[in-house]
């Protein structure tokens, strides 16, 4: 039904005039303040010209008038759903600058939190793609495991979802008592719920049709768009910061990298990028056991850093690997405590930037799919 | 391969082109390009066996006060090496060579630096604005961009 051979037959029999519609800014299926432009023939996509900066916040200007500290929290309100992994590149990259070394506990408890953030956000990513599908309850099951791990980081640094937890040199505050069998526990509900999901949804027939075949993204079109994170290795690269230019600890621990196979229909489409998310949270539960196990019990979660954070006269770029994908920070300083300039690379603004190559000759209803499969959120996507 | 001996590589090939190789700060080391050459150089960089930087992980405008530049960060799946590239134009009229035809992750970073810092890549298929609205007036990132007052009748700052 969805194969995109007897969609261009049909096409070309039929002559029916364009149609130009409007999806969003203001529609729930595109997750945020997305615009696009549609053309239709009938109800094939014919063309998709997507409209940003309905979100635009200038994060960039205002960084310039701010000091190094101060640009943390605006950085968790880019990626909001995963503001932990969001910090951690831009502090690795003041570190890098600076010359500090972060204690070894730190580090530990960085990976954790990441992993875990990781989680959350493929939990909303799977949960909204299956909403686009149709599918319901998935959606509660994810809300619901994701709420433990929020309060896992309500209780390390007192906010749900912004936290500014990050510091450089260091975090906010330290573990508490009970972080070690809380993170356990969360690592539990997360595996039995995905072990119901994968009956529930993934490989739920109505599911498959819907998302198997459609939105095919081949590995050379993806790379050449710089797509990164799961929309990349669900066309088949192995590609992952955390193995291919390890950073913090992550060499420490023994983690795969899951790829698209092209195991329920065509390699690169959108059942296969929903499909290595849900792996990927498999492998972050491994990470975290792990690094719970090996964390060393007692140290310091501060390094010894100025009391004015100054970067020498110079620049770097920094990336780390987020849920999305690549997260960069490309930071330029004049030796003042305020940058010179704040480029920040979108994983969402780069990963969008292939919809109106891969939504092309497929069914409208399609194209909400393919959009929520690339999992995107705009606060990143405009910044 | 190391960034010197991509620029060593480089300067056989282009000659006076590659303009400098610059690793005097703490970090990354880079190399500048003149302008007019850039697209052939990236070709190369891409397209030639011992580089192909397949990837372009961020591509910035920046305003350097007296001239306007674009900063390249490029990355070799293959190779698994990185190099940093720097092109310049005057701030009255910056024009730079669009290289959208050659990865086309820049057409929207291109976008974004012409919004914002107001460069023309010459070559690009739709240059326009990108995340202010397409009737904004100015370029924001510009060190002397002044905020307007009103934007169609409302008060913005």
């Amino acid at each position: 039904m969805n194969d995109k051979k007897i969609l261009e037959l049909e096409y070309s029999t039929h002559d029916s005039d364009r149609m130009r519609i409007n999806v969003g800014p203001q529609h729930p299926s595109t997750h945020g303040v997305l615009r696009l432009e549609v053309e239709i023939d009938g109800e094939i996509v014919t063309e998709v010209v997507p409209h940003l900066g309905y979100l635009h916040r200038s994060f960039e200007k205002h960084c310039e008038n701010m000091t190094y500290p101060q640009i943390t929290p605006y950085i968790d309100r880019m990626d909001y759903i995963s503001a932990m992994n969001n910090e951690w590149p831009y502090v690795m990259a003041l570190e890098k600058m600076m010359d500090i070394k972060v204690p070894e506990k730190v580090d530990y408890i960085r990976v954790i939190i990441a992993e875990l953030n990781r989680i959350a956000n493929h939990q909303i990513a799977v949960a909204t793609f299956g909403m686009d599908a149709g599918a319901f309850t998935p959606f509660l099951y994810f809300f619901r495991d994701r709420e433990y791990i929020l309060w896992i980081f309500e209780k390390l640094c007192g906010a749900r979802l912004l936290y500014n937890y990050f510091r450089v040199g260091g975090l906010s505050a330290d573990i508490y008592p009970t972080f070690k069998e809380e993170c356990l526990d969360v690592i539990k509900k997360v595996r039995k719920t995905n072990a119901e999901v994968m009956n529930l949804l993934i490989n739920n027939k109505i599911f498959l049709q819907r998302t198997t075949k459609i939105g095919i993204l081949p590995a050379d079109v993806a790379i050449n768009y710089a797509c990164s994170g799961p929309v990349l290795r669900g066309s088949g690269v192995k590609y992952d910061l955390r193995k291919d230019e390890t950073y913090s600890i992550y060499n420490k621990f023994d983690f795969d990298i899951p790829v698209g196979k092209g195991a329920a229909g065509i390699l690169g489409d959108c059942w296969d990028r929903n499909m290595v998310r849900m792996d990927e949270m498999e492998q972050s539960c491994k990470i975290i056991e792990q690094a719970l196990a090996q964390m060393p019990a007692e140290g310091d979660v501060k390094a010894a850093i100025p009391k004015k954070i100054k970067l020498p006269k110079g620049e770097v770029y920094m990336r780390a690997e987020g849920p999305k994908g690549d997260l960069g920070f490309y930071i330029v300083s004049n030796g003042s405590d305020k940058p010179e300039r704040v480029k920040a690379r979108g994983t969402s603004f780069v990963n969008l930037s292939v919809i109106p190559e891969i939504s092309k000759g497929y069914m409208f209803a399609d194209l909400i799919l393919i959009l929520g499969s690339i999992d995107i959120v705009l606060g990143e996507v405009d910044r | 391969m190391l960034p010197n001996e991509i620029y060593n590589n480089l300067k056989t090939e282009f000659g006076d082109a590659i303009i400098e190789y610059n690793d005097a700060q703490p970090t990354d080391p880079f190399i500048l390009i003149s302008t007019d050459k850039l697209f052939d150089v990236c070709h190369t960089l891409r397209d030639n066996e011992e580089f192909l930087f397949d990837y372009l992980m961020c591509l910035s405008g920046m305003d350097l006060g007296d001239s306007m530049g674009v900063v390249y960060h490029l990355y070799s799946m293959t190779h698994k090496h990185k190099v940093v590239l720097k092109v310049s134009a005057p701030k009255s009229d910056p024009r730079v060579p669009s290289v959208e035809k050659i990865w086309r992750t820049a057409d929207w970073h291109e976008r974004e630096a012409y919004d914002l810092l107001g460069i023309q890549f010459e070559g690009h298929h739709n240059m326009i604005r990108i995340l202010c609205p397409y009737d904004w007036e100015g370029h924001p990132l510009r060190k002397d961009y002044k905020v307007p007052e009103f934007y169609h009748g409302m008060k913005v700052s």
